[in-house]
């Protein structure tokens, strides 16, 4: 199977170079949250904003540096298993947020 | 498809192989789906954390209790394990079984680190009132926590065995796969943690 695609060698996983650059992005993307955070540099809602913008980046910056997602076999049934993971995950998270805002008086 | 993997593993000649680690591909797909059903599995506790949020009972509040160093050393201690579980991957790409294996000794020890402070910060929390049970709050944190710290333990066993098993096996297309399945694993607690960390303890502490 994989060895008719053209850029889908399965055995070369990566390289030092992007697990390295993922590694140094994930640092920073820790950093300056803290900074943010603990020197209390915005307001409260800009800052909870930027914080949660970070670790979506990071999240971002895992996937494909460290899990490789974009490496997969056509048809990316991981990737197509992630997004209705993820889909599933708003839907709850957000979902109850929303509906608890009317339990509150 | 898994029939047809089957069929190839009892088949005969050079097909042997090709139908195997078709079979290992299939085994590591199945085991995402499992990684993104964990992931429905914390966005349930997260959901239920965002909604206990501000419920204290009158108890102590988050702010009060977290101590932030620890928690940015096991930040940084996951990150680097996280880092280092990927390492060994390249190691096995390279055909190479002792650097492996010590890479997921390093990851490992990095991993029962991170649990260490945990149970330390868990101790911390219960000498100082909040248990389990004290409030809304304090139960969506200890289960939400508590259900990721479970998660790295069981991975360390988990690591461990797969270790002993390289030494004794060295890299087939079975332990390549597993040791593929588990890096997936601990990059997923990684993930989990980054969101852990920014919506518990840093939105915690603000």
């Amino acid at each position: 199977m994989t060895q008719h695609e053209n850029h889908g060698d399965h055995h070369n996983h990566g390289s030092l170079k992007s697990y390295v650059i993922g590694f140094i992005l994930s640092i920073v993307l820790t950093i300056i949250p803290l900074v943010l955070v603990m020197n209390q540099m915005m307001s409260k809602t800009a800052t909870l904003i930027t914080i949660m913008v970070m670790a979506v980046l990071q999240f971002v910056i895992q996937l494909f540096f460290f899990m490789h997602i974009r490496e997969g076999e056509k048809p990316r049934y991981n990737v197509q298993t992630l997004i209705l993971g993820l889909v599933i995950v708003l839907t709850i998270v957000l979902g109850s947020i929303w509906i608890m805002t009317f339990n509150k008086y | 498809m898994q029939q047809m993997a089957k069929h190839h593993d009892h088949g005969h000649g050079h097909d042997h192989d090709h139908g195997h680690e078709e079979h290992e591909q299939l085994k590591v797909l199945g085991f995402w789906i499992f990684v993104v059903t964990d992931c429905i599995l914390f966005g349930s506790l997260f959901a239920t954390y965002a909604v206990m949020m501000h419920s204290y009972a009158g108890g102590p509040t988050g702010k009060e209790l977290f101590e932030l160093p620890g928690i940015i050393a096991s930040t940084f201690i996951l990150l680097t394990s996280s880092f280092t579980s990927g390492l060994a991957v390249l190691a096995m790409n390279k055909g190479k079984v002792k650097e492996l294996i010590a890479w997921l000794a390093v990851t490992a020890v990095l991993g029962l680190s991170f649990v260490v402070l945990e149970i330390n910060e868990f101790t911390h929390l219960v000498h100082e009132g909040a248990t389990i049970a004290t409030s809304g709050f304090w139960s969506a944190f200890f289960t939400l926590v508590g259900t990721h710290g479970l998660h790295v333990s069981v991975g360390l066993f988990w690591m461990v065995a797969l270790m002993i098993q390289l030494k004794r096996r060295g890299i087939t297309p079975v332990t390549r796969r597993k040791v593929t399945n588990l890096s997936l694993y601990w990059h997923f607690l990684d993930v989990v943690w980054i969101f852990l960390f920014t919506v518990v303890y840093l939105m915690g502490v603000m």
